[in-house]
């Protein structure tokens, strides 16, 4: 039995130790926000930040997280950066399928909480590892642009 | 959540089937073998419905519930076909709520989300349906009253009396208006174009995207059951390989695992059967995932064990070597070709490799069995091919088989083959009242899934003295799409030389098509703009090649081509396939494929002068009844790196619905057209697929995307007969991008993807 500081709650978990928290947190918490992609951290539909920082949750074992705070998609309508972000998602019509965007979000506000105004180039290197098969990056660069232009209090 | 439409007519709505109102306007003919072909959806399975009280309800509250009976994949039809329901019928749109029906194709008509045809197909039946619920409202208040139905009109939700400024709302009058005939025929009055609030004005966001940013939309991976189990499959390596030797004993002794399933081999043409192989059946996800890792099993390769994509492409290189039968000989092209002086003869070989849809989403599917039946959550393009396909599996009436619809991560034709489902019938059948949801892995889906065809296009041209082609010489050689239904099936079919083969347009005066025979030796379907892939590959790069040779600007040389405007029958061009659309309602019009070409390149700035190592190229299609244009920019630096600088993309598929996702689509297809010319391959040794996740089966990322795709809404007359949106973009972009190499470098590419050069 792990315990797990999940969007500021401890669960506990019965899955073994080896089990990817991707599964945990879809099979046995039923938190079906994070997605699967490819199960080697190649795609990042399965991002989620563990002490704030983007990590593909589909390679990270349950007990490596223990004691430290994972936040998922579930948490971000209550999280400031979050929130920006989402709402610029919805504004620019970014989704197409939308299976990939959960993701999306939480590296791109795995981003703006690190680096505010990012450059084009560091839009690209922090998004390089979440693919979108429907296409969508210009938008998705653009909702990145929006939302950091909103947190950092310009009109937008 | 996903709303699932089963049954509509519950208590607080309108009773949908009173007074067994089933009027379905337009119902299939199948089974009318004889009389005047069909086209369009008259021709689809269901074909189309248009009964206000299947697809509308109206609470007391005054919520307008609507019904989208067809499945989202991405392109936004989960929200466009309501959106016309709703525009007809004067509802306020966030008053609005969407529920998504499950397969019953009999109830709502043709339900299968493929060949870009959804607002194609519905756009008049939604319109009806709109319509005369507006019309039922408006009767409805005028009785109540006692008035003429003339002194009164439905604005945004309220029927309003216009002589005494009385207003009822809609859900005040919904119990009456139900009760009201269903206008039909000349009686039901759409509205004008110009009346429309939400069609063409590209305003209303898709529905989804709200829950689809906060985690909470579900897709058919998301599905949840009291006591379900998990499952994942060894499956044959080989396509038609069989089971011969299984050792599950170290499987069964893992932790979480329950129990192991063996799914039998399919019998004849592969179709959408099932590969085969053994299920291990877990209490979670991972725990299946480790059970498979410990089967022992050894595989009876089969009849495909030999295949190999290095040979097989010489195979195909051999034949389109040779004359093949024509199916297209207008005038004599293999007289003008031997006739010609090789100064003024030139031909050229293109090649495209098999190509996996990759959709974000795996394939997945929830089954549970019980005595009484099956019933499936899942995510695919074609609800009632699944019930038919699991219920075919299990012995079942397709009755007995309950489908419901959620949301698709992605599509792109791979979901439209439902071999996934009936894999979760079929180990749900094992274990009785169980619910089972399987999981496709990423391996699983580059290794086994439907793979776009491979194939080698040879094009051959005498010019004539002003650089025209006199002749025109196009010979195909790919496995087709019709060997999944017919083993042994050797050569295009005519929906697939009907895509940009057979149906050139062009001001040639002697044109021959042939198909040269090639074998399959994997399952073959079909990837969004299916033959158009390989075919607008080659001769747009071919056109290209032959503007160069003939010193002229490709733009003013493709314009020559196609010619003055005109409006040409399909059947001229010895295409009967037409998309299935009638050739007099949808020929062929050169000056949409001129607009749309000019306007891409006016976007572009054609013509002006570039720096060193940059290039434009061009290409354009006719697809899915709609016109599209494409025109790349590139740059190309010393070491020969290459970076996609910019990409206009221009379509006119006659009247645009929702203009917001068409542009979305375009970009999308801009992406995906990039991704399998620079980059994805999917290769055959020893019968295996080589590429097992995205690290060797590449896909565009965020940093090889163009930083300004610029999109064309061309057109847009809403009196034509709309033209199909998510596949026609896809098409002219890889040429485009050769042939802006071409422009920038010198060098020609004719082999995808661009990557290997």
């Amino acid at each position: 039995m792990t315990t797990v500081q999940i969007n500021g709650q401890a669960r506990s978990v019965s899955a073994s130790e080896d089990t990817p928290l991707l599964w945990v947190l879809r099979d046995e918490l039923g938190m079906t926000g994070t997605k699967f992609g490819c199960g080697m951290a190649l795609c990042g539909a399965c991002t989620v930040h563990v002490d704030g920082a983007a990590v593909r949750s589909c390679v990270t074992p349950a007990a490596a997280v223990a004691g430290r705070a994972v936040n998922t998609i579930e948490q971000m309508q209550h999280d400031r950066v979050g929130r920006v972000v989402q709402q610029a998602w919805v504004e620019l019509n970014v989704a197409q399928c939308g299976y990939c965007q959960a993701g999306q979000i939480m590296t791109a506000v795995a981003l703006l909480k690190r680096t505010p105004k990012p450059s084009e180039r560091q839009i690209d290197d922090a998004m390089n590892g979440n693919i979108c098969r429907c296409g969508t990056y210009p938008r998705i660069r653009a909702a990145i642009q929006l939302s950091a232009r909103r947190l950092a209090g310009e009109k937008a | 959540m996903i709303a699932v439409a089963t049954p509509i007519g519950r208590r607080g709505f309108l009773q949908l089937a009173a007074g067994g109102l089933t009027l379905a306007v337009g119902l299939d003919s199948r089974g009318q073998a004889e009389g005047p072909r069909k086209f369009g959806a008259d021709a689809m399975p269901g074909g189309t419905v248009d009964d206000p009280l299947v697809f509308v309800a109206i609470a007391a509250d005054g919520t307008v519930t609507i019904v989208a009976h067809r499945a989202e994949m991405g392109t936004g039809v989960r929200t466009s076909l309501p959106m016309i329901v709703a525009d007809e019928m004067e509802a306020r749109w966030d008053r609005v709520r969407i529920v998504q029906a499950g397969a019953e194709e009999a109830r709502y008509g043709n339900q299968n989300v493929d060949g870009s045809r959804s607002v194609r197909h519905f756009l008049v039946p939604m319109r009806h349906v709109g319509a005369a619920a507006r019309q039922m409202l408006e009767a409805a208040a005028a009785a109540r009253w006692a008035v003429p139905v003339a002194e009164v009109q439905a604005v945004q939700h309220e029927v309003l009396h216009k002589p005494s400024g009385r207003r009822l709302g809609y859900g005040e009058l919904a119990a009456q208006a139900m009760k009201q005939p269903v206008p039909q025929g000349e009686d039901l009055r759409l509205k004008t174009p110009a009346q429309w609030r939400y069609i063409g004005k590209g305003r209303i966001g898709a529905f989804d995207l709200p829950e689809i940013g906060r985690g909470q939309a579900s897709f058919g991976i998301d599905a949840r059951l009291p006591g379900m189990v998990y499952a994942v499959v060894a499956r044959p390596p080989v396509v038609g390989g069989k089971l011969r030797r299984l050792d599950s004993t170290a499987a069964l002794k893992l932790p979480g695992v329950l129990k192991v399933v063996e799914i039998p081999a399919y019998a004849g043409a592969p179709a959408f059967q099932p590969l085969g192989g053994v299920a291990v059946v877990a209490n979670n996800t991972w725990a299946a995932m480790q059970g498979r890792t410990a089967l022992v099993i050894e595989w009876d390769d089969g009849a495909n064990a030999g295949y190999d994509s290095v040979a097989y492409r010489r195979t195909l290189e051999a034949a389109v070597k040779a004359p093949a039968a024509a199916v297209r000989d207008d005038g004599d092209a293999v007289q003008v070709l031997a006739r010609a002086p090789d100064e003024r003869r030139f031909a050229a070989e293109y090649y495209v490799p098999h190509l996996a849809h990759a959709p974000m989403e795996t394939p997945v599917a929830t089954a549970r069995v019980t005595e009484s039946g099956c019933e499936i959550w899942t995510s695919v393009q074609n609800p009632p091919a699944a019930q038919a396909g699991a219920a075919a599996a299990l012995g079942l009436k397709p009755e007995q088989v309950t489908v419901h619809v959620l949301l698709l991560g992605g599509g792109f034709g791979r979901k439209s083959k439902p071999d996934y489902v009936t894999e979760a019938a079929l180990v749900a059948k094992a274990m009785p009242g169980t619910p089972v949801k399987l999981v496709w892995t990423r391996d699983d889906d580059i290794r086994h899934g439907y793979f776009h065809t491979v194939s080698l296009d040879r094009l051959e041209a005498a010019l004539r003295p002003d650089g025209l082609p006199e002749a025109w010489l196009h010979r195909t050689a790919a496995p087709t799409i019709a060997s999944l239904f017919s083993l042994g099936a050797k050569v295009s079919a005519p929906f697939e030389t009907g895509m940009s083969a057979l149906n050139m347009p062009f001001a040639v005066p002697n044109v021959r098509v042939e198909r040269a025979e090639a074998e399959a030796h994997a399952r073959i379907g079909w990837f969004r703009s299916v033959a158009n892939i390989p075919h607008v590959f080659a001769t747009q790069c071919f056109i290209d090649e032959l503007a160069q040779r003939a010193k002229q600007d490709p733009l003013r040389y493709a314009l020559d081509l196609i010619g003055p405007p005109r409006k040409i029958d399909p059947g001229t061009l010895a295409d009967a396939f037409n998309y299935g659309e009638s050739p007099e309602r949808y020929p062929i019009d050169t000056g949409r494929m001129r607009a749309v070409l000019e306007a891409a390149a006016r976007g572009a700035g054609w013509g002006r002068k570039l720096p060193k190592g940059r290039g434009l190229g061009l290409a354009f299609a006719y697809s899915f009844v709609s016109y599209a244009a494409t025109v790349v920019e590139v740059e190309v630096g010393a070491e020969g790196k290459l970076k996609v600088l910019a990409v206009d993309m221009a379509i006119d598929c006659g009247p645009q619905i929702n203009p917001e996702r068409i542009r979305a689509q375009m970009e999308g297809g801009a992406i995906m057209g990039l991704s399998l010319a620079l980059a994805s391959e999917i290769t055959f040794e020893r019968g295996r697929v080589v590429q097992s996740n995205f690290h060797d089966y590449e896909v565009l990322r965020m940093s090889q995307a163009p930083r300004v795709i610029r999109t064309h809404l061309i057109g847009g007359d809403p009196t034509l007969p709309p033209g199909g949106v998510g596949e026609p973009p896809v098409p002219p972009v890889a040429p485009a991008l050769a042939n802006a190499i071409f422009a920038a470098t010198g060098e020609r590419i004719r082999s995808l993807p661009i990557r290997r050069h």
